[in-house]
């Protein structure tokens, strides 16, 4: 595109590849953060708030400093300065229930573990606030999204409601929930000083190497040069690691105070549900104005989240509505009850998934309103451009999507009419939903591209591997633009060592890291053409997208799911998925239909399971294991068909990719919550959808 | 995790003697619980005694018919026995419907009657919990209370409140089948009813069952009984597999003529014991076997019923639960006796 | 209080000294940097840690080393002696049966200890006939498995790969 002296020719991109890292994951060899070769290493366990606002009067560490193994308990009274940001361990004041108070540093697992029961904290508590209450008078507009406005309001949809031959209007709720990745975020901390001043070196499992960097250099006041962050496997990662939270701070600084000593810290499951993130509860009132051939008139969106007093997330529900359907009129809108809890982060396709449980259900509901069909409903309110810029679409083919999904789920056979199919004690039912995630490119990733040997080339980006499958496809970006087989590339990522680089987050990956290796790839042609010398070299970051302000670009997707609900017992199950998706280039078919069929799950365990139960009395979440969290079980998973269609869209990237992360998950709830309206007759708008909703 | 001695005695007689000698001993069987809650740091024994080895981990015919179960067969090799299968299957379904396939090979069959309630407030030191800490208060009473309970809970006053289920499903079919505990105790072996052996909060719910601190339990008979080899367990729960029970029926009928002349029933999910229904089993025997007769003995079964009537997710939705968990699995009975 | 015991893993011997309080899952990870089997919960609720104990699929994490010396652990890594897969895990790769690879290790171990149960008749909850035969059909595997939580959501091909293995062992 910038450069483009030759077109991105696919040969990989687009075959199916094996992980190049399988075999190390089949047997289990592939090291994790936690799993690092320490340097004499010692063993971190913290000490949490019991609290959720107040302060510490008194911190007595003499009975856990007196255990054998125990080498040093850091409290806000012994721990080293930091030189900004988020405060651990700098103050008495407590903020959140579970906030660190000290930390133990041991030569033991279990000793670091039982010297931090012997810890003990006199705390005087204060009144605390963490009901998610629409009428609090601490509501607040936020200044902006993480992308667009807070608020969006085109024509005068009240108007367009009161004139409207059908309304819809009604409220939908969606929980806090928790990423949960298999693998506990977990860091291991090393200072070291070899006469060229200090250097922090930390593992981490994290999305982004270069941004765990900046902020802990910037928490330490530490030049970026002076810190390396290293992450080779990251076990799941779903927005949670993105963002640097208290643990890493926690163990750097605890590192800090045992200089040359290797610091380990993997948080247990429990205090996953403390400290790193979650996806903020929702109320959402949508109201849907049609005329009686069902072409909206008006779409309103308006959200309450919940918030932290502690750090700001806005979870950008409303944005769903802003590009989805064609109608004259459109508001959506967002506000924020801020309370005393965590901070709530980025959780696999915010915004989108909670926020197309609400905007699909009601256009499920305006079509039983209406009579009319509700893949032909959405059809019928298909955009010519996008709604929310004008501008005209890079390509958009969701009624492909919806198309090709009617035929092969048998959509033209169904009886609109709900409760009517009752087999061996099960009613059965059939829902749709439609699912949309914008294409998003974060700027400045260094690719570097050296030649090596005979015909081999280094291709190097500090991309994150966590599950998505960027080794197989960067390998493969990397030898089509080099015009090579995969063999003769050696990726290398997962390091700050090899430069700044993108998150893997936002469906965003692929675009970033690989425009960038397209470039660089690009360059070195030029430079050397295709019979390098050894050793020679040549770089690029990420390009702008020329075309970002011409076109609107996002993946669709359309759900069809069947759900069955136990006639006596309301016990819900989904036998039957399909996913068909328009999401650009698929670089690898083989990972790709993992991450399509990852995000169907996630929807299905959106929809029938999960919900973290924060007791307002005590201010943290009160099922914080995996017993009282549920995400889905393989028994909870039938059958799941994935297909997508071809798409060219020469003005997404190089390589013509939209991003497959997110889109999955989006509009799966939605569609379950369909389908058990059809299988029932109930309407369920809130998750998760339980069985005493049917009883 | 406070530090702990393991010993392990070389006959269940010594495991007995040395822990009732000490207070702060423990028995350890398949630890699936326990090693929990010595990290969570809700159980801090300072000496952890091994029975792994010291009981049965037969199962063997009696002469009456019966079978013994001893205490340290693991719950996966029970539920494949091919006799519990025939003769008990309410036994072998409640066991496989139970925990994971890995627990299962771990767990063993006193274990798992002693197993802790899994209420959340219980697990969490920073809560109240007259449970873990009497006289502090009940959270889940006014808290998330999804897996709690219906029948025989103690709401009031607050100082002795406790509204936990017991988290056995095994216990639930043993129950119902009339199976008999073996308690070996310093002073020697006592046999009694399983439905004996858990007790209802009460005043004290600090206290699971009426063992004595030190008693071992050696032992479980299941009596012979046809009506045996025709029970069923239903379980329901949040997951298709691998979750608690919110509502389980154990249950067997016997039909003749139209008529229910025998029935066994228990329910688990619904109270801190696995729930023996007697008033449902007086309710069915001599009524026809009609949808009307299985509504009655529910409705006889949850007179007393008072579910926790939480802002914060109660237990009222366990009543119509139970009832309908239990009218579809009479039904089901029913219609194969008939068949 | 420390204790004194040998394990075989993968077929090698190793005396160590540990804490009581040490889980076989911590003594592999810890104290022999076996780290093959993973800690995904420490509390037996997602099946990341389990192991083959002497043959039968065990939670490690639920384990005190203690009360298992001179077990024979095999991990999954044990499963590919010399670095010759076994063909769950040829078929895991396959399939694509994992995203991150964290509950992987303990998803094969599951499976392997899984098909021997199966193949000395031990049904299931989903099983029709208690006391007929055993036909791992995918609800049969996807209900044996459930207590192995995948949360990147590969089941579907879990259920694929394994399927895969019990045809070729039936043929």
């Amino acid at each position: 595109m910038t450069t483009a002296s030759r077109p991105f020719v696919p040969r990989a991109v687009g075959t199916a590849m094996p992980r190049p890292d399988g075999p190390q994951k089949v047997r289990g060899t592939a090291r994790y953060t936690v799993e690092t070769p320490g340097t004499d290493a010692l063993y971190l366990f913290p000490v949490q708030a019991g609290v959720a606002r107040g302060h510490v009067t008194a911190i007595d560490t003499t009975a856990a400093e007196a255990l054998d193994g125990v080498v040093a308990v850091l409290t806000h009274e012994n721990a080293p300065r930091l030189a900004q940001g988020d405060g651990v361990l700098q103050s008495a004041t407590i903020h959140q229930h579970g906030q660190y108070l000290a930390a133990v540093l041991a030569t033991s697992s279990e000793t670091a573990r039982e010297a931090a029961s012997l810890v003990s904290v006199s705390v005087v508590e204060e009144p605390h606030a963490a009901v998610l209450d629409e009428d609090s008078p601490d509501l607040y507009a936020p200044d902006a999204l993480v992308v667009g406005a807070t608020d969006d309001t085109r024509g005068d949809p009240e108007a367009a409601l009161a004139a409207a031959d059908v309304v819809l209007r009604q409220t939908y709720r969606t929980p806090m929930e928790h990423h949960q990745p298999l693998e506990p975020h977990a860091t291991v901390a090393l200072w070291m000083d070899e006469g060229e001043g200090e250097r922090l070196v930390v593992h981490d499992a994290t999305q982004a190497v270069s941004w765990t960097r900046q902020a802990l250099a910037g928490v330490f006041g530490l030049e970026e040069s002076a810190v390396d962050v290293v992450a080779q496997h990251v076990g799941g990662g779903f927005g949670s690691k993105g963002g640097t939270h208290p643990n890493t701070t926690l163990t750097a600084l605890a590192a800090k105070a045992v200089p040359g000593r290797s610091v380990r810290y993997a948080l247990t499951r429990q205090q996953m549900f403390d400290l790193v993130g979650y996806r903020p509860a929702t109320v959402q009132h949508v109201a849907l104005g049609a005329d009686r051939d069902g072409r909206l008139t008006a779409i309103t969106h308006d959200v309450v989240d919940q918030g932290s007093r502690i750090g700001e997330f806005v979870e950008p529900a409303a944005a769903f509505s802003r590009g989805m359907y064609a109608a004259e009129t459109r508001r959506t809108t967002h506000r924020v009850v801020p309370l005393d809890i965590g901070a709530p982060t980025f959780m696999r396709a915010p915004g989108e998934a909670p926020g197309s449980f609400a905007g699909e259900c009601a256009m499920d509901e305006l079509a039983t309103e209406l009579g009319i069909d509700p893949v032909e409903l959405r059809v019928r309110n298909e955009p010519d451009v996008d709604p929310e810029t004008g501008l005209p679409y890079s390509s958009r083919n969701l009624v492909a999507c919806l198309r090709r999904g009617a035929e092969r789920f048998g959509w033209a056979e169904r009886d609109p009419a709900p409760r009517a199919r009752l087999v061996d004690g099960w009613w059965h039912g059939t829902g749709v939903a439609a699912a949309s995630f914008p294409v998003v490119r974060f700027p400045g990733s260094l690719a570097t591209i050296r030649a090596v040997g005979s015909g081999g080339y280094v291709v190097e980006i500090a991309a994150s591997d966590i599950g998505q499958g960027a080794r197989a496809a960067l390998t493969a970006i990397a030898a089509d633009a080099l015009d090579v087989p995969v063999e003769r590339i050696d990726l290398r990522i997962g390091d700050t060592a090899l430069g700044p680089a993108g998150p893997a987050g936002g469906s965003a990956g692929t675009t970033s890291w690989g425009a960038a290796v397209v470039e660089a790839a690009e360059r070195f042609r030029d430079k050397y053409g295709d019979d390098p010398d050894d050793g020679d070299e040549a770089d690029a970051s990420t390009p702008d997208n020329p075309w970002a302000s011409d076109y609107a670009m996002h993946a669709y997707g359309a759900h069809f799911v069947e759900v069955a609900v136990h006639a006596d017992t309301g016990e819900i199950r989904v036998p039957r998925m399909l996913g068909v998706f328009a999401a650009g280039r698929i670089v690898n078919p083989l990972t790709a239909r993992s991450q399509f069929l990852g995000g169907m799950v996630w929807g299905l365990s959106a929809a029938l399971h999960e919900e973290s139960v924060l007791d307002d009395r005590f201010g943290h979440v009160v099922n914080r294991d995996f017993a009282g969290y549920h995400v889905a079980t393989h028994a909870d998973v039938g059958t799941v068909d994935v297909e997508w269609l071809d798409e060219d869209d020469p003005y997404v990237n190089p390589m013509g990719t939209k991003g497959i992360g997110e889109v999955g998950i989006v509009g799966v709830a939605a569609a379950i919550a369909n389908a058990a309206h059809h299988a029932t007759g109930v309407r369920v708008r809130s998750l998760p959808i339980t069985l005493d909703a049917f009883l | 995790m406070k530090p702990f001695a393991y010993e392990r005695p070389d006959d269940a007689a010594g495991a007995v003697a040395t822990v009732t000698a000490d207070p702060d001993a423990a028995f350890l069987a398949g630890g699936t619980n326990l090693v929990d809650h010595l990290r969570l740091g809700l159980a801090t024994p300072s000496t952890l005694v091994d029975v792994t080895g010291l009981t049965s981990t037969g199962i063997t015919d009696l002469p009456d018919g019966g079978l013994r179960i001893g205490a340290g067969v693991r719950n996966a090799d029970l539920a494949a026995d091919e006799r519990v299968r025939a003769r008990y299957p309410a036994l072998a379904q409640a066991l496989l419907a139970g925990a994971s396939g890995q627990l299962r090979n771990m767990a063993t069959t006193g274990g798992n009657l002693l197993q802790r309630t899994r209420c959340s407030y219980f697990q969490d030191l920073t809560t109240p919990c007259n449970k873990r800490e009497p006289g502090s208060g009940c959270a889940a009473l006014e808290g998330w209370a999804r897996h709690h309970a219906i029948l025989g809970a103690t709401h009031e006053p607050a100082a002795i409140a406790c509204v936990a289920t017991h988290p056995s499903d095994m216990a639930v079919a043993l129950v119902a089948l009339d199976a008999q505990v073996h308690v070996l105790g310093r002073d020697g072996e006592r046999t009694f009813p399983l439905t004996g052996l858990h007790r209802l909060p009460g005043d004290d719910p600090s206290r699971d069952t009426v063992l004595a601190h030190g008693e071992l339990i050696t032992a479980v008979d299941l009596p012979p009984a046809p009506i045996a080899a025709r029970s069923t367990y239903r379980k329901v729960r949040d997951r298709a597999s691998f979750a608690f029970a919110l509502v389980s029926v154990a249950a067997a009928l016997t039909v003749e003529d139209g008529t229910i002349t025998d029935a066994r029933i228990a329910l688990g999910g619904v109270a801190h014991v696995p729930w023996r229904a007697s008033a449902a089993e007086r309710a069915l025997i001599g009524a026809p076997a009609t949808e009307d007769a299985f509504r009655a003995a529910a409705a006889a079964e949850l007179d007393g019923a008072r579910p926790v009537d939480s802002p914060r997710g109660g237990t009222a939705f366990k009543v119509p639960l139970v009832t309908a968990t239990l009218v579809a699995t009479l039904r089901g009975l029913a219609g194969e006796e008939t068949a | 209080m420390h204790a004194e015991l040998s394990l075989t893993v993968d077929g090698h011997h190793h005396d160590l000294t540990v804490d009581t309080r040490t889980t076989v899952l911590d003594a592999l990870r810890e104290h022999l940097d076996i780290t093959s089997p993973k800690k995904g919960c420490d509390h037996g609720q997602c099946g990341a840690c389990t192991v083959l104990l002497d043959g039968r699929r065990t939670l490690s994490c639920l384990s005190l080393a203690v009360a298992h010396d001179g077990a024979e652990i095999t991990t999954a890594d044990g499963l590919a002696p010399d670095g010759e897969l076994h063909p769950l895990q040829e078929a895991f790769v396959q399939h694509d049966a994992y995203q991150c690879g964290y509950c992987t290790p303990g998803q094969i171990c599951s499976a392997v200890g899984m098909l021997d149960e199966a193949a000395h008749g031990a049904p299931s909850i989903v099983t029709e006939d208690l006391t007929g035969g055993v036909r791992l059909d995918r609800a049969e595997i996807a209900e044996r498995l459930s207590g192995n939580l995948c949360r990147c959501g590969a089941y579907a091909h879990i259920v694929d790969a394994v399927s895969q293995v019990t045809e070729e062992v039936a043929r």
